[in-house]
């Protein structure tokens, strides 16, 4: 489904991703585990052509995507719960729901935003209040909520269980599979190794702007390196 | 100074007529500011040609003898935004948006250039004499009159044309809240003022969404160009200049970047230059409304319904 070869992104004179495979396969959750400034959020925005691949190709289902521009890029079937969440601090939960929203037939939206409630109740009852004031945990759940709001195909999650605390981790971690099972593709970027690895289908490790293993997620948990440097306590 | 309370709704009624045109032009101001956080020193040219386009329709008209006023009235509307909309859009595609992402010094002073540009532009095609132009607009209701002392009759009256800027003023501000609060284009558009990169992640067409926001802007002003020309019946290329500097104040008046900030602060300028020309000397009425101005500053230095900058993200 998403197909990244060869890969080089830059931000200015640094370059953060030295050349980049690594594929996700329809119906898959891919992880991919690393160390702070490894590159993995910037793999997902150059997914996302923003900032776009310097060298190398990004594939989806067919269409070379490299070059394309943000916005059409992610009409093509790709949502991204970014780094940071970055709700619209000035706009009500509603509001980002909506945003979410904006590549898709409004006929869709009341279903989808019941669904989107359904999986975070929380949301349902701030959805008036605004994202600037909702707490780390509930501005995570609109911001996969927002992702999901625009039927995407493969979801892009950048350290969804950040900052929460140990139950809502758990929730948030079985809301993905949940959506996978769905039907959604996910490719996960986590630090949180331990609990990715369990629900993924296979995944990455990543150092310094290149991939350095892959494998299942049982071969990953099990391998005595990847224990040592990303689990080890977990 | 008998009959206070009629001089003074007379001098209301001018307040705020004069601060449709005001309020107007800063929503322009402050919508371009919240997009991109440029000031747009070029915007009170545009409304410069809206005025020129206004004119150029009606005598136009005047020669193909369409002049039932009514329908005139709509055609020059109509000429008059959409012509000045495409100078708007054009203004940032030629001007701005190579800028984009390049320091804010650069950007501001393309405008102060742009703005220039502009003015000379209008005078190589136009001339620089005034125009003027017949009273389009005339008659008026009586809304009371009393008894003066010395036997005269003091007669408060709204004049048609006065009417005609208020319900268009009121009616093109309402739909334009509506616009911003309630359209996914002015959800787009509030979306790419908080957080241009996520709009994008979304699938919001930046640049396509800057556009219309700048295209949106050039309309209102195109309709206060239009409003100016029939209320004072003269325009000339430097119109844009002191009416957009104004314009301007009231926009951060209000609080640059709030589009009701812009509506408000529109108003009180006008009222308060009309006020001070009422009832002190006409001579000091910019220098009022720039005074309020620092005042204000001085106390709420983000405009009366502005909001501090730091958001928690
Ligand atoms: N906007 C930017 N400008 C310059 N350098 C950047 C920028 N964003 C990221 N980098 C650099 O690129 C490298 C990769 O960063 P990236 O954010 O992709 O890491 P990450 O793997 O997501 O880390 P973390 O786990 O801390 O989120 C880092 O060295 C970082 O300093
Ligand atoms: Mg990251």
């Amino acid at each position: 489904m998403l197909e990244i070869r060869g890969v080089h992104t830059f931000y200015g004179n640094i370059e953060a991703l030295k050349g980049v495979d690594l594929d996700v396969h329809e119906g898959e959750i891919v992880t991919l585990i690393g160390a702070n400034g490894a590159g993995k959020s910037t793999l997902l925005m150059t997914v996302c052509g923003s900032p776009q691949a310097q060298r190398g190709s990004v594939t989806y289902e067919d269409t070379e995507i490299t070059r394309m521009a943000t916005f059409d890029i992610v009409r093509l079937g790709i949502a991204q719960s970014p780094e940071g969440r970055r709700i619209f601090p000035g706009m009500t939960v509603l509001e980002n729901l909506q945003l979410g929203a904006i590549t898709t037939n409004p006929d869709f939206f009341e279903d989808d935003v019941a669904k989107v409630f359904d999986l975070f109740p929380r949301l349902k009852e701030r959805s008036n209040q605004r994202g600037g004031t909702l707490s780390g945990g509930e501005q995570q759940m609109l911001a996969i909520g927002r992702a999901l709001m625009s039927r995407p195909r493969l979801l892009l999650l950048d350290e969804p269980s950040l900052g929460l605390a140990p139950l809502i981790v758990k929730n948030v971690f079985r809301v993905i599979e949940k959506i996978n099972k769905e039907g959604i593709t996910v490719f996960l970027v986590e630090q949180n190794a331990y609990h990715a690895l369990r629900i993924a289908h296979r995944g990455y490790v990543m150092a310094n702007g290149k991939i350095l293993k892959s494998g299942t997620g049982k071969e990953l948990l099990a391998d005595p390196s990847v224990r040592a440097a990303y689990l080890e306590g977990g | 100074m008998q009959n206070t309370f009629e001089y003074f709704l007379d001098q209301l009624i001018n307040g705020v007529t004069l601060g449709s045109i005001y309020g107007l032009i800063a929503i322009g101001y402050t919508l371009v500011y919240g997009i991109i956080g440029m000031i747009n020193f070029a915007h009170g040219e545009i409304f410069m040609i809206g005025a020129f386009v206004s004119i150029i329709t009606f005598l136009t008209l005047g020669i193909m003898g369409i002049t039932w006023v009514p329908l005139a009235l709509v055609i020059v509307l109509v000429m008059s935004m959409a012509v000045t909309s495409v100078y708007g859009w054009t203004l940032e595609r030629v001007a701005y948006r190579p800028l984009r992402g390049s320091p804010r010094l650069a950007a501001l002073i393309t405008a102060i250039g742009m703005s220039i540009f502009l003015q000379n532009y209008v005078q190589l095609l136009q001339g620089a004499r005034t125009k003027p132009i017949q009273p389009v607009i005339t008659g008026g209701m009586e809304l009371m009159s009393s008894k003066m002392p010395d036997g005269g009759t003091y007669v408060v009256s709204l004049s048609y044309l006065q009417a005609i800027i208020l319900i268009l003023t009121i009616v093109l501000m309402t739909v334009f809240t509506i616009i911003i609060t309630r359209t996914p284009l002015g959800r787009a558009q509030r979306a790419c003022e908080q957080d241009r990169k996520m709009a994008a992640l979304l699938g919001v067409n930046v640049d396509r969404t800057i556009s219309l926001t700048f295209v949106m802007g050039a309309a209102l002003a195109s309709v206060a160009g239009t409003i100016f020309l029939i209320r004072y019946g003269v325009i000339d290329f430097f119109v844009g200049f002191l009416v957009g500097v104004k314009a301007f104040t009231a926009a951060v008046l209000g609080g640059i970047g709030s589009l009701p900030g812009a509506m408000l602060g529109g108003l009180l300028i006008g009222i308060i230059e009309a006020f001070w020309s009422g009832y002190f000397t006409v001579e000091y009425k910019d220098v009022a409304a720039f005074g309020i101005l620092v005042l204000v500053l001085i106390f709420r230095p983000t405009g009366l319904l502005g909001k501090p900058d730091i958001e928690k993200v």
